[in-house]
C-alpha cells in the first residue's frame, strides 16, 4: 500500500510539476518561503511576508469572482470587512479563540455574499460594478454610526495574537495561504470552474444549455466571500487591530491592480502579483515621497509589455501548448509529452515581438 | 432648515451633477470607465489654492489657469496613456486608477496631508426670500446652471452634439455613418475632463482641501450614473441630484446619523436598481461585450 502511494506521489510529481518549468519555479518558490525562517529572523521581513499571504488570498478570492465568473465587484472590501470585524468582535466579546472566529468571520462574509448576490443576479456588466460599491460603503456609514460597538475611526483593538510567536504566525498564514490557493485553483479548473467560465464568456449559452445560472453565480459569490473572509480574519487576529481602512474604497480597488498585474482569471496570476507588488510596495518605503510614482510606473510599464498580465506572458514565454491534444509542454520540447505531436518551435522566442 | 437644505441640496447636486456628467460622457462615447474623474476635480481645486496663495495670481485669473492647465493634463494623459489600451475594460480601470494616485500623491508631496481652505471669490452674505445665503454660493449655482445650460446647448443644438449623442447611443452605426470615432472620443474628454474641472474650481472654496477628498465624490458620482442608467445624460444629472439630496437630507434632518449620508445615497440607488436594472433612464445595451 504505502510503496504504491509514494511511488505514485513521486510520478504525479515527475509529471505535473518537473515537467512544466512554470509549476516548478511556483514549487521552488513555496519550498523557499517555507524554508526561510530557518535563515533569517528578520521581523520585518517576516511580517511582510505573513501580510502578502493575506492579501494574497484576498486577492485570489476576486479574481475567483471577477476574473473567473466575470463578475466584476468593486465591493470586494466589503466580504474582507465583514470577516474582520465579525472575527474581532467575536474574539472581544465572547473571548472565542482564534480557531473558531476566523471560520465564523469567513460564514459572516458568506451571508455578506449572498447579499451581494441579490443585485448580482439582477445587475449586468457595468451596473453591476459600480453597484456593487454602495455596500462597503454602507458598512462604513454603520462602523462610523455605532462607535461604541465598531470603535468608530479608531477600529477594533486588543484581539487574541494568531499564535505567540512570529514565525508560528508565519507558518500557520503560509500554509493556510498555499492550502487555500489550491482549494481555489482546483475549483477553477474543476467543472463547476468550467462553468464559472463559461458564465463569463456568455450567460444566455449557458443557460440555454440547461444549467441554472443564478444558482452558479450565487455559488461564485458565496465562495468568493468566504474565501475573502478567512483572510479578513486571518487579517484581524495578525494586525491586532480592525479599522474602517478595512472597508474602504481603496481596499476593493488595489487588489484590481494586483490581479490584473499578475494575470486575471488563473488564481494563480494574482497570488504570484500580490508576492511581486506589495513587498516592492514596502521596501519602496526608504523613497516614502516617491514609492507610488515608482509602483505607478512599474504597473503601468509592465501592462503595455504584457496585456495579459505578467504570469500569462512568463507561461507563453516558457511553455507551449501542444496543437492537439491542448497539453501544456516546456520549451524545450519537441514533441508533446502526451500525444507526441510535434510542436511548432519559436513563436515566442522574440520576447520583444510579443505584447504592446 | 428646508432653505437650507434646498440650497445645499443645489449646490452639492450640482456639483455632484457636473461631475456625473463628465463620467456618463465618457463612458457613452469611449466606453472608459474613469477612475481618474474626481481626481481632475480635486487637482483643479488644488491648482487654485497654490496659484493663489503660493504664487499670488488673482483669484478670477488662478479659476482660468487652473481649469485650463487640468484640461491640458487630461486630454495628454487620455491621448497617450488611456487611448491606446481602450479596448481592454480591465486595462483602463488600472490606468484610470494609477493616475488617481499619482495626482493623490503628487498632491501629497507638494502639500502635505493638512487640511486647507481658500478663500471666496466674493465675500459677504444677502438674503434672498428671507433665507440668508453668502454669495459664493449664489454664484457656485449661478455657475452651476450657466454650466449645464452650455452642456445641454452643445449636446442638442450643434452638430458635434449630435455626433457625441449618437456615439452614446451605438458606436458602431455611429461609426458607419461617418463619425470619426477616436477624435469626438478625444473631444469628449476633453469636455468631460473640463467639466470635472469647473465643478472642482466651483466648490473650491465652499469645501476643505485634503489629498483624499476624490474617494467620496467618485463614489457617489458612479453611484448617480448608474441610477441614471449608462448612457443617458439626463439620468445621470438626475441622479446625481437624488443622491445629493439624500445625503443632504439625512445630514439637515437627523444631523446625528450624519456619518450615514454615503450609505443612505448608496441604499437609494440599490432600492432603484433592484426595481429598474437598466436605472432611471438606461438602456440595455445588448451585443456590445
Amino acid at each position: 500500500m504505502f510503496p504504491y502511494l509514494i511511488r505514485k506521489l513521486f510520478r504525479d510529481f515527475q509529471g505535473e510539476i518537473l515537467a512544466l518549468p512554470t509549476r516548478t519555479i511556483v514549487f521552488l518558490a513555496c519550498i523557499g518561503l517555507l524554508i526561510l525562517p530557518l535563515f533569517t529572523k528578520n521581523p520585518y521581513l517576516l511580517r511582510v511576508l505573513t501580510l502578502t499571504g493575506i492579501f494574497a488570498i484576498y486577492a485570489a478570492s476576486w479574481d475567483l469572482l471577477a476574473g473567473i465568473t466575470g463578475q466584476v465587484s468593486f465591493g470586494h472590501a466589503l466580504f474582507f470587512g465583514v470577516a474582520a470585524y465579525t472575527s474581532a468582535l467575536l474574539n472581544l466579546h465572547l473571548g472565542l479563540p482564534p480557531v473558531l472566529t476566523i471560520p465564523l468571520g469567513a460564514l459572516a462574509a458568506v451571508v455578506a455574499g449572498l447579499v451581494l448576490g441579490l443585485p448580482g443576479l439582477r445587475l449586468k456588466g457595468p451596473y453591476f460594478s459600480l453597484a456593487s460599491l454602495a455596500l462597503p460603503t454602507i458598512m462604513m456609514g454603520l462602523v462610523f454610526t455605532f462607535p461604541q460597538f465598531t470603535g468608530g475611526e479608531l477600529g477594533i483593538s486588543g484581539i487574541t495574537r494568531l499564535s505567540t510567536s512570529r514565525i508560528g504566525e508565519y507558518y500557520i498564514i503560509l500554509i493556510m495561504t498555499m492550502g487555500l490557493a489550491l482549494a481555489m485553483w482546483k475549483m477553477a479548473t474543476s467543472k463547476t470552474g468550467l462553468i464559472f467560465h463559461a458564465i463569463r464568456e456568455d450567460e444566455i449559452a449557458v443557460r440555454a444549455s440547461g444549467l441554472n445560472t443564478s444558482r452558479y453565480k450565487m455559488l461564485a459569490f458565496c465562495t468568493s466571500g468566504l474565501f475573502a473572509g478567512l483572510a479578513g480574519g486571518l487579517y484581524a487576529h495578525f494586525m491586532r487591530v480592525v479599522g474602517p481602512s478595512t472597508l474602504e474604497i481603496v481596499m476593493s480597488l488595489q487588489i484590481v491592480v494586483w490581479t490584473i498585474f499578475g494575470g486575471i482569471a488563473t488564481i494563480y496570476g494574482p497570488i504570484i502579483g500580490v508576492f511581486i507588488l506589495f513587498p516592492m510596495m514596502e521596501y519602496l518605503r526608504v523613497v516614502a515621497e516617491l514609492r507610488m510614482l515608482i509602483f505607478a510606473a512599474i504597473v503601468v510599464i509592465t501592462l503595455r509589455l504584457m496585456p495579459e498580465g505578467l504570469t500569462t506572458w512568463v507561461q507563453d514565454l516558457l511553455e507551449r501548448e501542444c496543437p492537439r491534444c491542448k497539453e501544456r509542454n516546456a520549451f524545450t520540447r519537441a514533441n508533446c509529452r502526451v500525444c507526441g505531436t510535434g510542436l511548432d518551435p519559436g513563436p515566442n522566442t522574440n520576447i520583444w515581438k510579443r505584447g504592446a | 432648515m428646508w432653505e437650507q437644505i434646498l440650497v445645499n441640496g443645489l449646490i452639492s447636486g450640482g456639483k455632484y451633477a457636473l461631475l456625473a456628467m463628465g463620467f456618463a460622457l465618457i463612458y457613452g462615447v469611449a466606453r472608459i470607465m474613469n477612475l481618474s474623474h474626481t481626481a481632475y476635480y480635486m487637482l483643479a481645486a488644488y491648482l487654485i489654492y497654490y496659484l493663489n496663495q503660493s504664487l499670488a495670481v488673482p483669484l478670477p485669473l488662478a479659476y482660468l489657469l487652473a481649469i485650463l492647465v487640468v484640461l491640458v493634463i487630461g486630454v495628454t494623459t487620455y491621448h497617450y496613456l488611456v487611448a491606446p489600451v481602450r479596448e481592454q475594460f480591465t486595462a483602463v480601470l488600472i490606468v484610470t486608477l494609477v493616475m488617481a494616485i499619482v495626482v493623490q500623491e503628487i498632491i501629497f508631496i507638494f502639500f502635505g496631508g493638512h487640511f486647507r481652505s481658500l478663500p471666496p471669490l466674493i465675500p459677504g452674505t444677502t438674503t434672498l426670500a428671507g433665507i440668508k445665503i453668502t454669495y459664493q454660493h449664489l454664484l457656485t449655482l449661478a455657475t452651476v446652471l450657466v454650466t449645464l445650460t452650455g452642456i445641454w446647448l452643445l449636446l442638442f443644438k450643434t452638430r458635434l452634439g449630435i455626433a457625441i449623442r449618437a456615439m452614446a447611443m451605438d458606436r458602431e452605426v455611429a461609426n458607419l455613418m461617418g463619425m470619426p470615432e477616436s477624435r469626438i472620443a478625444l473631444v469628449t474628454v476633453a469636455i468631460s475632463v473640463g467639466l470635472a474641472a469647473i465643478s472642482g474650481a466651483m466648490v473650491a472654496p465652499l469645501l476643505i482641501l485634503d489629498p483624499l477628498m476624490w474617494m467620496h465624490p467618485l463614489v457617489v458620482v458612479m453611484a448617480a450614473v448608474i441610477l441614471g442608467g449608462l448612457g443617458s445624460i439626463k439620468g445621470s444629472i438626475l441622479g446625481a441630484f437624488i443622491l445629493a439630496f439624500a445625503e443632504i437630507m439625512l445630514v439637515f434632518t437627523l444631523p446625528k446619523l450624519a456619518y450615514l449620508r454615503g450609505s443612505v445615497s448608496m441604499a437609494v440607488m440599490l432600492a432603484v436598481l433592484l426595481i429598474r436594472p437598466e436605472g432611471l433612464f438606461g438602456i440595455f445595451m445588448e451585443g456590445e461585450r
